[in-house]
């Protein structure tokens, strides 16, 4: 049955290359490398709502819910050896205390069975609170590197999170934005996964420098399936 | 602020103290039996509605009762104590205030009277409005958010201590949104300071007076027993102010213009016209022509400035220009410097602005009611007829025009209803309430009740809104220790912090913009310099769509798009470009009144009634009888054809155009399910056209549906409820919701920058919150603002009952002339639903077509894509999702 419905998850997804290895961007925002039974995802920001609220907004507190269910179906669709959060895992350095208990207990059992590496994010710059799992900076799997915040200097394989990238495309005069992976063959920046994770177009010049503009592409996140879009079709703002 | 010479009449002026009697007679005028009829009543401590054509002297028989309660108060001797605001004057506009202000002095002036009147405003300088705090003026001109604003301050019971008259201008535009039901709930408030506040509502002719009645005093019995005498009124119905009416003045001198030129079957330019137009103005002396919306505004001066060969000083108003460029045109418009001023609704109410002769109103009214208030512009004297023109922008339109002509003269009315308040702008206002002084939930409750719109409001609705306001009101408790408001020990609710009434006053009123952005004019090429006028704001989903180097309208000039810098959109001087676009703006389409809807079926029924149509347009009804049918009145007739490959289905229900998009998304949603393979819709204030791949009138013949069942009202349940959750338009209402309920905050000029980072856009709240909460008190507020605005949903309910066991269905061959404006609409209107994610696939599809196969294209534009060959068809991975995403990409294909 898994193995069926990995297959299934996987051709249903858009499958790119990088640096070598073979990845899948799946529509929900995480990206799974069959070769190494890896799944990856960033900038969860669990718990930004009760941040948001200790500042006196009082958005609803299901952000933490809603992001771990999203994940789960995902780690149950690929059933993956390993998994990375690839920092900001936590919006704040307090938010894994006041995760409820319910909710801690939801992670927990997602963890169960398979490695788990929290990578510190700037938001999360430490472990986080009574929670399982391997704190690291930085993971390296394959020719792949994996890190929080993408370098300044070019790196072949480096898979980061941090900048939240969407693109915007406009079509029979009305604009689409959607969160994406951007990626240009060498290195690939992953959408934030967080339920109310804004995000940044992937035109904006806190990019600049990251990618090959020849080769950039957006995987513009559908309802289910992803859209690649070469950077001709972008549009910034 | 006149009143007509009229010989003395000494037993009704004997109300009036000596100073005003002189300064009746020293003008050689006589108070008017409605002015001194309110001031007996406001005396005798009354609360009462004053409706009056414009040019009745309305203002000043409002501010009568006050003046003289002032006049004869005196001067106030030192050593005297502070005395506080005694008139506080609510007006839907800061330049409705400005103006009275101006009105007003000249009088108490020239009566040498000691009163001080002064405005508050938006516009008030800071020092200004603490000056005022300290020493209150006697008669205080304000706008409803600034009642708020004053009513939540921690020092309001002293404010408003001496606050003895209330006075509500142009009320029939104030009760109708969100704005008055936050009025009312000030007003309210205000009761509650002062029991014997006397409120005055002066309105312009209603359908329905007594709701404004019942919304000028407390609605529960604890208020009135407050008041010693229970008038005649209130036995047996809800407590209602007295009602003082002003008989309407000269008939006005209303005409459509029978153009020379053929009248067209469909858009609203009305260019046809122009140069009929433009003949009008040289022969008066100022003539004031309304559109209903600024893209109309925008084309039809740019059409006039065309054919404008004498160079007559014509001039553009709409609320989208810079305000600067506005008070220009206004000031000019007062001096009589201006022959024409071209305008939206911004210049609807009732603002005496020079001397016009002649209101031109191009596109139909949408309103009776609409009409009379912007034909009331003309002249501005009650007893010289007013003089306007109606132009039809099409053949539809000459119908309506007619319709809203006969009922004018009928003097028919049909403002909108009067909703229930809201429950953001109730949270707004539990908030409020606390940050003045902490608050009992029962006494509270009891206030919000008396206000007219909240008199239905249940207890435990209210207490979920006190508890949405506390800490969210999510079963999900785990907000208590961030609470904004808190019960102290002896039962009262308290704010948390001195923050949190910072905040509120920060996102105080009811008026939630769409992000716009600045229009910033500067030299060709210049996008990265500073500097360069601004012209006015577009939204910002309109710049977002624009391309560097496209020409679009606006402040009636051709500009040039630079691009977007930061929150502005650059411009420079446009080119004789071809193409030029003209913005939209949302919202600034009103639907059709239920009322005119209905005078235009009965014309249609009625070919008695066609001879009073301009002979093109009775012709094409002569056709359309010929060629397919005429409707009874009450009846909805269904037309079936082929054509080009489709099968067409077009209805005619006269709804509005909200109304019938909502309609159209249920029906192909129905149609969808019962395989006729419906491709698409576009609706028109009048009509409907669906289309499909499948023989739609073989399947009504067959029964396969009926149409009663295609129709039928059970559409409105799980269909809307389903269609209505993924709805843009649902995520922009929740939006102004959680802006106005005080969830998220406003966003302010500047802010942007730095927002997407630290705020969580409504979209994403609006997503998390309905899977997770959807009977939520916000949500619950979301979707009764949808059925009521956006979707007209319970327009297209007292529809689909209406015509139960009413529908006519003709199989035809081919399109009838009816069907001909909806049909041209094809194409030129983009369906509107979860389209989005058909124009990703579109475009996707599109980059696939243009690089030959669809697994190869994307790898010839970077190697990212198919290293391993597996399944690498990135443009067109999967199979695509069908159902209603589909129809906006497949509806222009069928053109």
């Amino acid at each position: 049955m898994t193995a069926v419905h990995r297959a299934n998850a996987i051709a249903a997804a858009g499958l790119v290359g990088l640096a070598g290895e073979c990845a899948v961007c799946d529509p929900r925002g995480v990206l799974y490398f069959p070769d190494f039974g890896l799944l990856a995802v960033s900038d969860l920001h669990l718990e930004k709502g009760s941040a948001i609220a200790r500042r006196g907004a009082l958005i609803p507190p299901y952000d933490t819910v809603a992001t771990l269910s999203r994940l789960a179906e995902a780690v149950s669709d690929y059933q993956p050896r390993t998994v990375v959060s690839l920092g900001d895992s936590f919006h704040d350095g307090w938010g894994a205390e006041r995760l409820p208990l319910p909710f801690r207990q939801r992670l927990e059992a997602l963890m169960t069975g398979r490695d788990w590496f929290w990578v510190t994010g700037n938001h999360d710059p430490d472990a986080p609170a009574d929670l399982p799992g391997e704190t690291v900076r930085e993971l390296a799997f394959g020719s792949l590197i994996l890190r929080h915040e993408p370098s300044d200097t070019y790196v072949e394989g480096e898979v980061a999170g941090h900048l939240h990238p969407c693109a915007r495309i406009v079509q029979r005069g009305r604009s689409v934005r959607r969160r994406c992976f951007a990626g240009d063959g060498s290195r690939m920046i992953m959408p934030a996964f967080g339920a109310y994770t804004g995000s940044l177009n992937v035109l904006d010049r806190a990019y600049r420098g990251l990618f090959r503009q020849e080769t950039l592409m957006a995987y513009m996140l559908g309802a289910d399936r992803v859209f690649a879009m070469p950077g001709s079709m972008l549009r910034p703002g | 602020m006149t009143a007509e010479p009229r010989p003395t009449d000494v037993n009704e002026a004997a109300h009036l103290p000596e100073p005003f009697v002189r300064w009746f007679a020293a003008k050689g005028w006589a108070p008017r039996a409605h002015q001194l009829d309110l001031l007996a009543r406001t005396e005798a401590g009354k609360s009462t509605l004053l409706i009056a054509p414009t040019g009745a002297g309305k203002t000043l028989a409002g501010f009568l009762p006050s003046l003289t309660e002032l006049a004869m108060r005196g001067r106030r001797k030192p050593g005297e104590p502070r005395r506080g605001v005694h008139t506080l004057y609510i007006s839907p506009l800061k330049a409705l205030a400005v103006d009275i202000e101006r009105n007003l002095g000249k009088p108490v002036e020239e009566m040498g009277l000691p009163i001080a009147i002064e405005t508050r405003t938006g516009d008030t300088p800071a020092h200004k409005r603490q000056r005022q705090k300290l020493a209150p003026p006697d008669i205080l001109l304000t706008t409803p958010e600034q009642l708020a604003l004053l009513i939540a301050g921690g020092d309001a019971k002293r404010f408003f201590e001496d606050l003895s008259v209330v006075i509500f201008d142009e009320l029939h535009s104030l009760v109708t949104s969100k704005r008055g039901h936050l009025l009312s709930l000030g007003l309210a408030r205000l009761r509650s300071l002062q029991p014997n506040l006397r409120a005055i509502g002066l309105s312009a002719t209603v359908a329905e007076p007594d709701e404004l009645r019942r919304w000028l005093v407390g609605q529960n019995p604890p208020f009135l027993v407050a008041t010693p005498t229970p008038n005649h009124e209130s036995q047996s119905h809800a407590p209602m102010a007295g009602l003082v009416t002003v008989a309407g003045g000269a008939k006005p001198d209303i005409s459509i213009l029978d153009s020379e030129q053929r009248v067209p079957w469909a858009g609203h330019s009305a260019r046809y016209a122009i140069p009929e137009i433009y003949d009008q103005i040289r022969r008066h002396r100022t003539t004031l022509l309304f559109v209903n919306t600024r893209s109309q505004a925008e084309l039809l001066f740019q059409e006039l400035w065309r054919v404008n060969e004498d160079s007559l000083p014509i001039a553009l108003h709409h609320g989208s220009l810079d305000v600067g460029q506005r008070r220009r045109v206004e000031k000019a418009m007062a001096d009589n410097a201006l022959r024409a001023i071209v305008a939206t609704s911004t210049l609807d109410l009732g603002i005496d602005w020079g001397d016009v002769d002649l209101v031109v109103h191009v596109g139909a009214p949408k309103g009776a009611s609409r009409l009379a208030q912007r034909i009331g512009r003309a002249n501005h004297r009650m007893d010289e007829p007013s003089k306007a023109i109606l132009i039809p922008a099409n053949r539809f339109e000459v119908l309506e025009c007619r319709a809203a002509l006969d009922a004018n003269y009928l003097g028919a009315q049909d403002t909108p209803p009067l909703l229930a308040g809201s429950l953001d702008v109730l949270a707004q206002h539990v908030l409020g309430t606390a940050c003045a002084a902490p608050f009992d939930a029962d006494q509270l409750y009891e206030e919000v009740t008396s206000a007219a719109p909240y008199a239905g409001l249940d207890r435990t609705t209210f207490d979920r809104v006190v508890d949405f306001v506390a800490t969210g009101g999510y079963a999900l408790k785990s907000y208590e220790r961030y609470a904004r408001i808190r019960k102290t020990k002896e039962g009262l609710w308290r704010v948390t912090h001195p923050r949190v009434a910072q905040q509120y006053r920060l996102n105080i009123g009811t008026i939630v913009e769409m992000p716009e952005l600045n229009v910033r004019y500067v030299r060709s090429g210049r996008v990265a310099g500073y500097g360069g006028r601004v012209l006015g704001k577009v939204e910002e989903y309109f710049a977002e769509t624009l391309r560097p180097g496209d020409n679009f309208l606006f402040a009636g000039k051709v500009l040039r798009f630079e691009g977007i810098r930061e929150n502005e959109c650059v411009v420079s001087s446009g080119g004789s470009s071809a193409q030029i676009i003209v913005p939209s703006y949302a919202g600034g389409k009103f639907p059709l009144s239920t009322y005119l809807a209905d005078q235009v079926r009965g014309m249609l029924a009625d070919p008695e009634r066609w001879q009073a149509l301009p002979e093109q347009v009775a012709d094409w009804l002569r056709l359309q009888k010929e060629k397919s049918m005429l409707p009874k009145r009450g009846d909805l007739l269904v037309e079936t054809f082929p054509r080009n490959d489709r099968y067409f289905m077009v209805c005619y229900p006269f709804e509005g155009r909200l109304a019938h998009q909502t309609l159209g998304m249920l029906l192909t949603r129905r149609l969808e399910r019962v395989g006729a393979r419906p491709l698409g819709f576009v609706a028109t204030d009048y009509s409907l056209a669906v289309w499909a791949l499948d023989d739609m009138g073989a399947l009504f013949s067959a029964g396969k549906p009926s149409l009663g069942q295609l129709f039928d009202e059970d559409m409105l349940g799980d269909d809307l409820e389903e269609w209505l959750n993924d709805s843009w338009m649902l995520k922009r209402m929740f939006r102004n919701c959680a802006v106005i309920s005080g969830l998220i905050e406003k966003k302010f000029p500047g802010q942007e920058k730095t927002g997407r980072q630290v705020t969580v856009s409504a979209d994403l709240i609006y997503d998390v919150l309905r899977s997770h909460e959807p009977d939520h008190v916000l949500l619950q507020a979301t979707r009764a603002d949808a059925s009521a605005g956006l979707l007209d949903v319970g327009r297209l309910a007292d529809m689909l009952s209406r015509i139960r066991g009413r529908i006519v269905h003709r199989k035809l061959e081919q399109i009838s002339p009816l069907a001909v404006p909806v049909m041209l609409e094809i194409g030129r209107e983009s369906v509107n639903g979860g389209a989005n994610e058909s124009l990703l696939m579109e475009a996707s599809d599109l980059i696939a077509e243009a690089m030959g196969e669809a697994g190869e294209a994307p790898a010839r534009n970077g190697p990212v894509v198919t290293l391993h060959g597996t399944a690498p068809k990135a443009g067109h991975a999967e199979r695509k999702r069908v159902g209603t995403a589909d129809y906006g990409r497949r509806s222009v294909r069928s053109k």
